[in-house]
């Protein structure tokens, strides 16, 4: 660090003689700068990636090694033993597939009910616009747990209490804000030249948004949806409080771990976070899309 | 402007959003919020909060909250920003950063609270590589409530993995908004990096970092699970109690008292962020 | 090794009736009958029994339960756990919609008192006539009745609390101590000095569940305030009590900080974070069956009123709102059999409630416990307490003040012990006065609301 800012500091004194060497020195500096981001890159993505690969080669030991101390960086031993009997535990499978369930209805829920008022914000300009877009971030300032308690007794007079319905309704409630403002930027980002072109060769508002526009947001769409599938994944108190015997997996999971062995636990915590390494490399291309223009 | 050709249009189209959150979050809320001014018998009535305000753990709470709030939210948007920088330098593989640097995006508070505790916990992998590299011959006890320091640290740490992602990806969206015209016009006058990030990024990024300070603010004051996870019983967050009494205690009129508590302190955060830092749309009304 | 196991299993200081003989097999094809009818009946109405716990929660013995425990009963059982809120919602919510899907509900007898006062339960007295082979311990079943005429529950299980150390710190055990004594004398004087001087030279290892899901609650209620001042309640802002408190403050500084992170005290004593502790039986018992050969178990301490200890009993009952009440009967009937009683504790480390002989292989882990148990309750000075009684919904906020209490005395290290005391006696009275509850043992019997006190005359010594 401190050679670094010395050599800085130099090359701007080299800089003041001469112009020639002054380009070259700037040229320099600029090829430390770029090594000095090539560092930072592998730090910053080692502080992510360490604690994924721990946990990794915690659920991947058996038993003994977990408990044992001090443990060792480079495994020494690989088994499936905890993650056996997490995947095999009664009621883990059943769960997954109601988590995977839960997340496609409140995915497709979502994008029906907030993918309209998304291309709304996005293409009109109309009285209560940032109202609009107030309410909608506010809806998320109220805490899950508390929300989650007068909505069961509505679930219990709808007589859908404890089924994957009322964890997808109110999943879809919780997405819905994120929805909303993502499908609104994806909106944005189709061309409203091509819409109106559309227009005037036309086309009804309709289909010129069935022709033109929606081809064209499809991918951004799709992203959009994994990013709420993700997000219902990983909900879990809503999850707790809205089911009985329809655990989610997350649901699950935070029911038994009160007192389950660390090894479980370590299994459960990788189960948990596996996915979100293919989810996120599915959409990585269009996580800027996402939520770039939220802010705008 | 177009819209008023269509002026129905857009009313029409939010519609279907506002019904199901008027449903879904209006009316809960309204009900859960009753709950707070009632006594156990249903008459209006303020001794939840008495209660509350009277718990020897509600100073704690808040205090511990606002902190947690204090320094993560600087920790993450430096974080951040290096990740930003990083990604919009161009680098090789720029790709494979931004995957890396997204990933914790889409791992949930539970999962993220169990990963640091296996980091953190006494026998934990922090204090076996610190000790096989020499630097213990004993394991330090991190998640320690009397070393409110440390147990502070851990949460931060956990939660910077954790969340930093979503402010990381909204600055480089905002980041990759800035033409780079700009840049190329700070280099000719000589400009040094820090000054194009004070002098150019950061004005520029102002309306991405109001709506992921928000965003994360409101965010932060829900989360509790890798608090839970890491300090126990050690400290509480707000969130947490509202948890505790809920669950635990089996009083919804005071766990209610904590959710005002908190919805109340989301607002405020997020208008003193409008107020703050206000965009040029708004500077210019 | 089994006979001599026989009765002694029994937390609750009872007069043997008659050890079994063929009883069990009696027993069982007495049941039959009952299971046909069920099976009928169920077959109607799906033929399953959703049976609703708030017991063996945690994973593997869940796991035990649908695997093992309930592999041979005829009808179809969904077994599921919940945490005491959510389970209270539940039952709350299909009592007021008149109807459920939960056939059968288990839990500890704490957990149905405010059920049984709302009339939620259907009357068991018939079905313990039936099983009166099973030899349940009296107690227990007026425990069932709740002071009332009809029977809440039947009976299911028991556990009591016991600690555990590892071997590699015995060498650390005062004078006069050795690994014997631990079974039979030590003092909380002693285990105070023990644990000093393992921290002396390992740091502090000694470990209490104060985890947010821990149970160092019930340590307070029925293990250090009856060992100290002989009550609990009554007794609670006594000169003994303020001694207690001291004890604790000062055995405190040997105690790892990570227990507020514990909820159980298998995994620090497994992974070697702590090296002695108190706990529940059964979430002790994944240590004592992982490592066996390091782990020891041995009753709780004694203190000057004698040596606290605290039965759990679990029970099962049937809500008015079962769907299937004959399948329900069905499984308690199962439940009960000393065989499936045997295969319980083997399991799950759960201790039967009725008379029958245990199987020759408990395995390691569980024989340290029923030994320490044993050592427990055959103890001369054993002073036995029971859970809270009648507290219903104010169950949580009773816990409370004692977590509270514990907070600012233990953690936060108040050097103004009578002060904290008296502050928490009163929210301790307002509990008791919400919930109108009576006191119970170790407190002697109230005529009304159980008084807060600080002893005095009124000091039971038992």
């Amino acid at each position: 660090m401190t050679v670094s800012t010395r050599e800085l500091a130099n090359n701007r004194v080299v800089e003041m003689e001469t112009a020639a060497s002054g380009r070259r020195a700037r040229a320099r500096r600029k090829r430390i700068g770029r090594a000095m981001t090539y560092v930072a890159a592998v730090l910053l993505a080692f502080w992510v990636l360490a604690p994924i690969y721990l946990i990794t080669i915690t659920a991947f030991s058996p038993r003994s090694i977990v408990y044992g101390y001090p443990k060792d960086l480079i495994p020494t031993e690989f088994s499936t033993e905890t993650m056996d009997f997490f995947v095999n535990a009664t009621g883990v499978q059943a769960a997954l597939l109601r988590s995977l369930i839960v997340a496609v209805v409140t995915l497709v829920l979502s994008t029906i009910i907030g993918a309209p008022a998304g291309y709304a914000i996005s293409r009109f300009v109309f009285k209560g616009r940032d109202a609009f877009r107030l309410i909608v971030l506010s809806t998320r300032a109220f805490p899950i747990v508390i929300l989650s308690i007068p909505l069961a007794v509505t679930f219990i007079q709808w007589g859908i209490y404890d089924s994957i319905w009322s964890v997808a309704l109110m999943h879809t409630a919780l997405a819905l804000p994120f929805t909303v403002l993502i499908t609104s930027s994806i909106f944005v980002s189709v061309p409203r030249d091509l819409e109106e072109a559309a227009l005037t060769l036309g086309c009804t508002p309709a289909s010129a948004f069935m022709k033109v526009v929606l081809p064209l947001a499809l991918p951004g769409l799709a992203a959009a949806s994994i990013f709420t599938f993700v997000l219902s994944w990983n909900e879990v108190f809503a999850a707790v409080i809205l089911t009985l015997r329809e655990r989610t997996l997350p649901a699950l999971i935070l029911s038994q771990l009160n007192d389950s062995p660390i090894p479980f636990r370590f299994a459960a915590a990788w189960f948990l976070m596996a996915p979100s390494l293919v989810f996120i490399f599915v959409i990585r291309k269009y996580l800027l899309g996402l939520w770039g223009r939220v802010s705008r | 402007m177009r819209g008023q050709r269509l002026g129905w249009a857009p009313y029409a189209l939010l519609l279907p959003t506002l019904a199901f959150l008027a449903v879904f979050f209006a009316m809960p809320m309204v009900r859960a919020l009753g709950l707070a001014f009632r006594d156990a018998d249903g008459g209006w009535s303020l001794s939840s909060w008495d209660t509350m305000f009277g718990d020897a753990r509600f100073r704690e709470a808040m205090t511990t909250t606002l902190l947690l709030i204090v320094v993560i939210i600087p920790v993450q948007f430096a974080l951040a920003m290096a990740m930003a920088l990083v990604i919009n330098a161009r680098l090789k593989f720029s790709g494979l950063w931004l995957y890396i640097y997204a990933i914790p995006l889409g791992i949930s508070e539970l999962a993220a609270g169990i990963i640091w505790y296996a980091i953190f916990t006494q026998q934990g992998w922090l204090n076996s590589i610190l000790e096989s590299v020499g630097v213990l011959d004993r394991p330090f006890i991190f998640l320690n409530y009397q070393n409110q320091g440390w147990l502070i640290f851990c949460i931060v740490m956990a939660e910077a993995w954790r969340a930093t992602s979503i402010i990381m990806i909204i600055l480089v969206a905002g980041l990759q908004g800035i033409p780079r015209d700009y840049f190329e016009a700070a280099d000719v006058f000589g400009a040094t990096a820090w000054q194009k990030v004070r002098r150019v990024t950061l004005p520029m990024l102002r309306p991405s970092v109001q709506v992921a300070l928000i965003l994360r603010t409101i965010l932060a004051f829900q989360a509790f699970a890798v608090v839970l996870a890491l300090a126990g019983s050690g400290t509480t967050v707000l969130s947490a109690e509202a948890y505790r009494w809920y669950y635990d205690i089996r009083d919804s009129q005071v766990a209610a008292a904590y959710a005002s508590v908190i919805l109340l302190l989301s607002i405020a955060s997020t208008i003193l962020f409008l107020v703050l830092l206000p965009t040029r749309e708004e500077q210019m009304g | 090794m089994g006979t001599r196991n026989t009765g002694v299993l029994r937390l609750l200081p009872i007069s043997r009736r008659g050890v079994i003989k063929a009883g069990a097999g009696a027993a069982a094809f007495g049941g039959l009958g009952l299971r046909g009818a069920s099976m009928q009946v169920s077959a109607q109405d799906g033929g399953e029994v959703v049976f609703l716990s708030t017991q063996l929660g945690q994973v593997t013995e869940a796991e035990a339960m649908r695997s093992t425990i309930l592999a041979d009963f005829e009808g179809e059982v969904e077994f599921i756990t919940e945490d005491l809120g959510p389970f209270n919602d539940r039952i709350a919510a299909e009592a007021q919609a008149g109807s459920g899907s939960v056939s059968l509900i288990g839990g500890q007898h704490g957990d149905f008192a405010s059920f049984a006062a709302d009339g939620l339960l259907m009357d068991l007295s018939d079905l313990a006539t039936e099983l009166q082979d099973r030899n349940f311990p009296e107690q227990y079943l007026e425990l069932a009745r709740y002071g009332g005429e009809s029977l809440a529950f039947i009976p299911w299980m028991q556990a009591t609390y016991v600690m555990a150390a590892n071997r590699s710190a015995l060498q650390y055990l005062p004078e006069g101590v050795d690994e014997a004594a631990l079974q039979t004398s030590l003092t909380y004087e002693q285990l105070s000095q023990w644990i000093m001087a393992i921290n002396e030279a390992e740091g502090p290892k000694f470990g209490l569940p104060v985890g947010e899901m821990g149970l160092y609650h019930r340590f307070l209620q029925g293990y250090a305030y009856p060992s100290f001042t002989g009550g609990l309640n009554t007794t609670f802002t006594s000169d003994a009590a303020v001694g207690m408190w001291q004890w604790l403050q000062d055995a405190w500084q040997y105690a790892n900080p990570q227990s507020v992170n514990y909820d159980n005290l298998s995994d620090p004593l497994l992974t070697g974070e702590i090296s002695v502790g108190w706990d529940h039986t059964a979430r002790l018992i994944n240590a004592l069956r992982e490592n066996p050969d390091n782990l020891i178990a041995f009753p709780a301490p004694r203190g000057p009123e004698g040596l606290g200890f605290l039965p759990v009993v679990a029970g099962l009952a049937i809500p008015n709102t079962s769907p299937n009440p004959e399948g329900a009967r069905a499984l308690i009937e199962y439940l009960t059999r000393p065989e499936v009683q045997a295969v319980t504790l083997q399991q799950v480390a759960f201790f039967p409630v009725v008379e029958g002989e245990l199987p020759e292989d408990l395995g390691a882990g569980v024989q340290a416990e029923v030994a320490a148990v044993q050592a427990t309750t055959s103890d001369p000075a054993a002073l036995q307490s029971l859970l809270p009684v009648g507290l219903g919904e104010q169950g949580g906020a009773y816990n409370d003040v004692f977590k509270a209490t514990f907070r600012a005395i233990v953690l936060d290290g108040s050097d103004d012990i009578p002060g904290v005391l008296a502050e928490q006696a009163v929210n301790l009275q307002a509990v008791l006065d919400t919930a109108g509850a009576a006191c119970w043992t170790p407190d002697p019997a109230s005529d009304g609301v159980c008084q807060v006190g600080s002893g005095g005359a009124a000091t039971p010594v038992s």
